[in-house]
């Protein structure tokens, strides 16, 4: 920015001006500021308007998970993922249960593959939306937000006929989905699939091109590839920094690896190169998720695995080895395996890691979540030192932190 | 493709008796080191030159308290994206002496990964810069995720745990 010239006449003399303490401002970015889009503190040293140093603290909503998990059996242990990154829980429920399957050796069928992958692609795209009209929203520019949020609103539908619920999903079982797809969430999908893409043109064309979200974004909040690999940056975050790292293609799980798609990538590692590869992104999800529908195979939606799998519930009235089954698998007294596994998964903010020790009892001898956002998090004050307030806002949108995978 | 064989060789040639334990569940190689060793070790995986482990992507820790003289285990993952090559990494300590070098210096993301073991288990990264609790309040004065502290309240009669199936 350029100096401000004084003119003579505005100049006081050295005689009248009071002696000048350098002095640096605090001030407090949080817990609960709109801006930071969850509930977490940034103490900010301000120069002015440019930011000296950061320090952050975290843990407003850290709910002990990972102790709650030590007591509970492997299926109750669903609902604490659903409450990491809620803005993608499927992602979270599925990386579960894909974890638990590696553990116990089930194999899951093609077709419950398939369903979760179409369910974890519609839920990145959630994530993703909320992430880049957010950013919009702090670069001034609302209606975008509006307007993709009735995306949203028809994903949450397809959720709902999947699961019943709309937010914090539980979806799927180990071995399977709860349910097969219903002729109503296929219409659904289908519709999606044909009404998403012109609502998504134009939120780029709100957007990609704008000079005012360009001279926002491009340059703000960069960080290098060495940096970014240093601080354990994975996802949309990783790649807009220049490295094709991404979990579904390096680690396929559940069948990504019969998909067409492609891994875009960034260069400067800013602001805007984050939106432009969380944007493409959304283009690729919802191409797997095209190719997913067309393609889906026939058969059963859950694997062949009685201990492990509820019976229908028919079954269990009239069959003594359902009920035991379902007996069982409710009181949580299925037989695991001891061992340790560590399996990952592409979150909507990068590798979403569980490494689960198992010790042969009915819930997890220890349980451990590897959350993108809490590892990432931490270069926030190095990639904001030296701009502005109001840059550093944009540039803690565009990294997606979200509370509750923070703390988890 | 890198293969756990070769990775595991070289390592037991350049470190010798110092990695021990060879393992590997559902293919992921994993080894056991000793304190003294882990960031020589670390440092070998991530300036090898064909390796290349150059991410950290995870650390945490587990507490064993039937394990006399290795109540406490701290567990690195990493992985080389050249080869797609994960390694486990645990370095075993005991409850009287719960130090261990700090990953710091190698990976900036060791640092709240550290303070989160620190806060769960108490184990302390020596050189750490800013070694504080990260998700608990600072005033607490135990460290909760010590199999010694049950989750429930202890002092309810009600809830039996054979009753649960516990």
């Amino acid at each position: 920015m350029a100096d401000i010239e004084l003119l003579p006449h505005n100049v006081p003399s050295q005689a009248e001006l009071p002696e000048l303490v350098e002095e640096l401002t605090t001030l407090n970015l949080g817990p609960t500021h709109p801006a930071t889009h969850g509930i977490f503190q940034n103490i900010l040293k301000m120069d002015g308007e440019k930011i000296v140093s950061g320090e952050q603290t975290i843990g407003y909503i850290h709910r002990a998970f990972e102790k709650i998990a030590e007591r509970r059996p492997f299926y109750q242990i669903t609902t604490l993922t659903d409450r990491m990154n809620y803005c993608s829980s499927p992602i979270n429920n599925l990386g579960w249960h894909m974890t638990v399957e590696k553990l116990l050796g089930v194999e899951v069928p093609k077709r419950a593959q398939y369903i979760r992958v179409i369910m974890m692609e519609l839920a990145r795209i959630t994530d993703h939306i909320i992430c880049n009209s957010i950013l919009g929203v702090d670069t001034g520019a609302f209606t975008g937000f509006l307007y993709v949020m009735q995306k949203r609103e028809e994903v949450y539908e397809i959720y709902e006929e999947m699961c019943g619920a709309r937010l914090t999903t539980n979806m799927g079982r180990l071995g399977g989905m709860e349910r097969d797809l219903s002729n109503t969430a296929i219409r659904k999908i289908h519709e999606f699939i044909k009404s998403f893409p012109p609502v998504l043109k134009e939120l780029e064309k709100l957007l990609n091109r704008n000079r005012i979200f360009m001279d926002r974004t491009i340059n703000v909040g960069s960080i290098s590839l060495e940096r970014a690999l240093s601080y354990g940056f994975t996802g949309p975050n990783l790649r807009a920094a220049g490295l094709d790292y991404d979990v579904r293609v390096m680690n396929p799980y559940s069948s990504y690896e019969d998909f067409d798609f492609i891994i875009p990538v960034g260069q400067n590692g800013d602001t805007y190169d984050r939106y432009m590869v969380r944007n493409e992104e959304m283009w690729q999800s919802l191409k797997i998720v095209e190719q997913a529908i067309n393609n889906l195979p026939e058969g059963p939606y859950y694997a062949d695995a009685p201990e492990y799998y509820l019976p229908p519930k028919q079954e269990v009235y009239r069959n003594m080895e359902a009920l035991i089954y379902h007996f069982k698998i409710v009181m949580g007294e299925i037989d695991a395996p001891i061992g340790e596994v560590y399996h990952a998964v592409e979150g909507g903010n990068g590798e979403l890691g569980f490494y689960l020790i198992s010790d042969g009892g009915r819930a997890p001898y220890r349980l451990h979540f590897r959350r993108p956002s809490f590892i990432y998090y931490q270069a926030y004050p190095e990639m904001c030192k030296g701009s502005t307030l109001s840059d550093a806002i944009l540039t803690m949108s565009s990294l997606n932190v979200i509370a509750g995978e923070l703390d988890a | 493709m890198l293969t756990n064989q070769e990775v595991a060789e070289a390592l037991l040639e350049k470190f010798g008796d110092q990695v021990f334990d060879f393992e590997e569940p559902f293919g992921l190689l994993t080894l056991s080191t000793t304190r003294e060793e882990i960031l020589s070790l670390m440092e070998f995986l991530r300036d090898h030159k064909t390796y290349q482990v150059i991410f950290l992507t995870d650390l945490t820790g587990i507490h064993f308290p039937d394990v006399p003289g290795k109540e406490f285990m701290v567990v690195y993952h990493m992985h080389s994206f050249i080869h797609n090559f994960r390694i486990r990494i645990k370095v075993s300590l005991s409850e009287a002496d719960l130090h261990i070098p700090t990953a710091t210096g190698l990976f900036a993301s060791a640092n709240w990964m550290e303070r989160e073991t620190f806060d769960f288990f108490g184990i302390l990264f020596d050189g750490h810069p800013n070694l504080i609790r990260i998700l608990n309040i600072e005033e607490m004065d135990y460290f909760p995720m010590r199999k010694e502290y049950a989750m429930e309240d202890a002092t309810r009669e009600d809830k039996i745990d054979a009753l649960f199936g516990r």
